[in-house]
């Protein structure tokens, strides 16, 4: 493991200094969010303290660098997903509102009765709902790829549910509850192959490894700012422009017209015609932050060092006693779902959060998936770049005391 | 074990949730109520026979963590035989319990006899809820809402 490096790393971001009751912090929740480097606190402060202002409006200096500013933002996201052009980046809340701008759209313009939306049991509810809704809505019918005991893709199944009425498939690259990288170029050719247009959730994905959205081929891809060590509030929606050009507005008001009169509106070009309002400007920007943060890092020592952190957990979580993991796929991201004979996850969080170590416990938005291995809920450890093998021990120490605690 | 887990997880509570006690689902009840913290996935249906006043039986089921667990088993034991004011009193000093900041008064802690070892969960706000949910169920259980399955988020 290259503890040296990870350790040069893990001093960019001041949280994981932080020192509770004689404890330091395990941060081991970054599935859920992850932490900020300095560079990124930094970028907001210097922002709001010496160059504030808005965007797209303003004649003003302020107003024309902080328009310049969040294009950059624009620039740097379309970079970091090998995006054809620009103008195929909206930037949203978050990936839930991305999904929710798709799958608004998609009922209006694709679905009607008979047709039919796959999406897969691993998705997020930010990946179930707006479907749900969206099917509702058009009077298409929703199915749902299973997966299997090990939590992979059943994907002989996902090739008879795909059939010539499927419009549209909405997956997830990386299940933050189980950890499962999903083969999504197999994926995406085979749902082209029927004519289906494909949305890839992608919030799991971005800080584990390098995406190139022409290479997977998908249509649409979604992810959050904050869960690539960026600020909350911001987001991103990547578009095949010639779809983004068919798809209508999302919201409506100010910065997505082109011209307003009472009798009627004429909307601006993609991706302006998705941005309605004042955007979270600060957000944006501190987004392009970490995105050139963690290219500095770069996704080969991510990817190693997050896939030995992974190992390393595994074996020594697996050789106690009353322990079951929950998604066992060979292809994974760091992600370390488990849970203890007897120990309602609930407990274990709150014993581990005792110990100085901060793992979630819950469903994780993915109720179907907690069915489906018949558990109410897990415990998951999920690891970034800058986790130590010091981290581990303390997880593995913090597992066993619960299990002396509570036993 | 730090002395605030010590507080939490006290012997009592570890015991009761290893073996809760009225745990099952009863033939026939009068009343009965859903209680769920859907954040964690604690899960309890809370099951009375009332008769003249007088809570003659009383059962649960359901899953959760050890908290919530255990608040329903010493519940049960504490409400068993007795009569429907009396509950109400008992509900309001435990819920008391659980949510101020002051010591309870001497009057309030003989109204909760054992009941009081679950006053560490104060130092656990998030923990609150799983004490209480198996309380609230059975004011929604008395007040006749079964239908609607009550929820501590
Ligand atoms: C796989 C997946 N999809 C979607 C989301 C929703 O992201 P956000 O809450 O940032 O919109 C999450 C976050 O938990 C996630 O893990």
């Amino acid at each position: 493991m290259n503890e040296s490096l990870a350790r040069k790393f893990r001093a960019d971001f001041p949280v994981l200094s932080l020192v509770k009751e004689g404890k330091s912090l395990v941060y081991l929740d970054n599935a859920a969010t992850t932490q900020k480097p300095r560079v990124v606190a930094d970028r907001l402060y210097r922002f709001y303290t010496e160059e504030y202002g808005t965007i797209h409006r303003g004649v003003y200096f302020l107003s024309q660098q902080a328009t310049q500013f969040y294009d950059e933002s624009r620039a740097i996201v379309s970079r970091f997903l090998n995006a054809a052009k620009l103008e195929e980046i909206v930037l949203t809340r978050g990936t839930t509102e991305s999904i929710n701008l798709v799958a608004s759209g998609v009922s209006k313009l694709w679905l009607s009765v008979g047709d039919e939306v796959l999406i897969t049991a691993m998705e997020h509810h930010a990946n179930i709902v707006p479907w749900q809704q969206a099917c509702l809505a058009s009077g298409a019918t929703l199915k749902v790829v299973p997966i299997t005991l090990t939590g992979e893709l059943d994907m002989d199944a996902f090739r008879r549910l795909l059939t010539t009425k499927t419009k549209f498939v909405s997956v997830v690259h990386v299940s933050n509850a189980l950890g499962t990288v999903n083969p999504i170029a197999d994926i995406v050719q085979m749902a082209h192959g029927v004519g289906a247009k494909v949305l890839v959730d992608g919030a799991q994905a971005v800080s584990h490894m390098p995406v190139d959205v022409q290479a997977l081929g998908c249509d649409f891809y979604a992810f959050s700012s904050h869960k690539l060590f960026g600020p909350t509030g911001a987001g991103v929606l990547y578009g095949r422009y010639s779809l983004l050009e068919q798809l209508p507005p999302y919201q409506t008001g100010g910065d997505m017209i082109e011209t307003v009169t009472f009798e009627s509106t004429t909307f601006a070009k993609p991706p302006a015609r998705f941005e309605a309002g004042t955007p979270a400007i600060a957000e944006v920007i501190g987004l392009g932050a970490a995105i050139n943060y963690v290219n500095s890092v770069g996704f080969e020592f991510i990817a190693q060092h997050e896939a030995d952190l992974l190992q390393c957990a595994t074996e020594q979580i697996s050789r106690l006693n009353g322990i079951r993991l929950i998604g066992t796929a060979q292809n994974k991201a760091s992600v370390l779902s488990f849970v203890l004979d007897g120990i309602h996850p609930h407990d274990v969080g709150t014993v581990l959060d005792e110990c100085g170590v901060a793992i979630r416990a819950g469903h994780h938005c993915a109720q179907p998936i907690m069915a489906f291995f018949g558990v109410p809920a897990t415990n998951r450890a999920s690891f970034s770049f800058y986790n130590v093998s010091d981290d581990v021990d303390r997880l593995v120490d913090a597992v066993k005391y619960c299990q002396q605690v509570m036993g | 074990m730090s002395a605030r887990l010590e507080q939490l997880y006290q012997e009592t509570i570890l015991d009761h949730n290893r073996n809760p006690r009225f745990f099952g689902e009863p033939a026939a009840c009068t009343h009965k109520a859903h209680g769920k913290n859907p954040l964690c996935g604690d899960d309890y249906w809370v099951y009375l026979d009332v008769r003249d006043g007088v809570i003659e039986g009383v059962q649960f089921n359901g899953s959760g963590c050890a908290i919530s667990k255990s608040s329903a088993s010493m519940m049960s034991e504490a409400i068993k035989g007795k009569r429907l004011e009396d509950v109400i009193a008992k509900k309001d000093a435990f819920l008391t319990l659980l949510t101020q900041d002051e010591p309870v008064s001497d009057s309030e802690k003989s109204l909760l006899g054992k009941l009081i070892v679950f006053e560490g969960v104060k130092k656990y706000p998030v923990r609150v809820k799983c004490a209480a949910l198996s309380w609230r169920a059975l004011e929604a259980a008395l007040l006749g809402d079964e239908a609607q399955a009550i929820s501590t988020e």
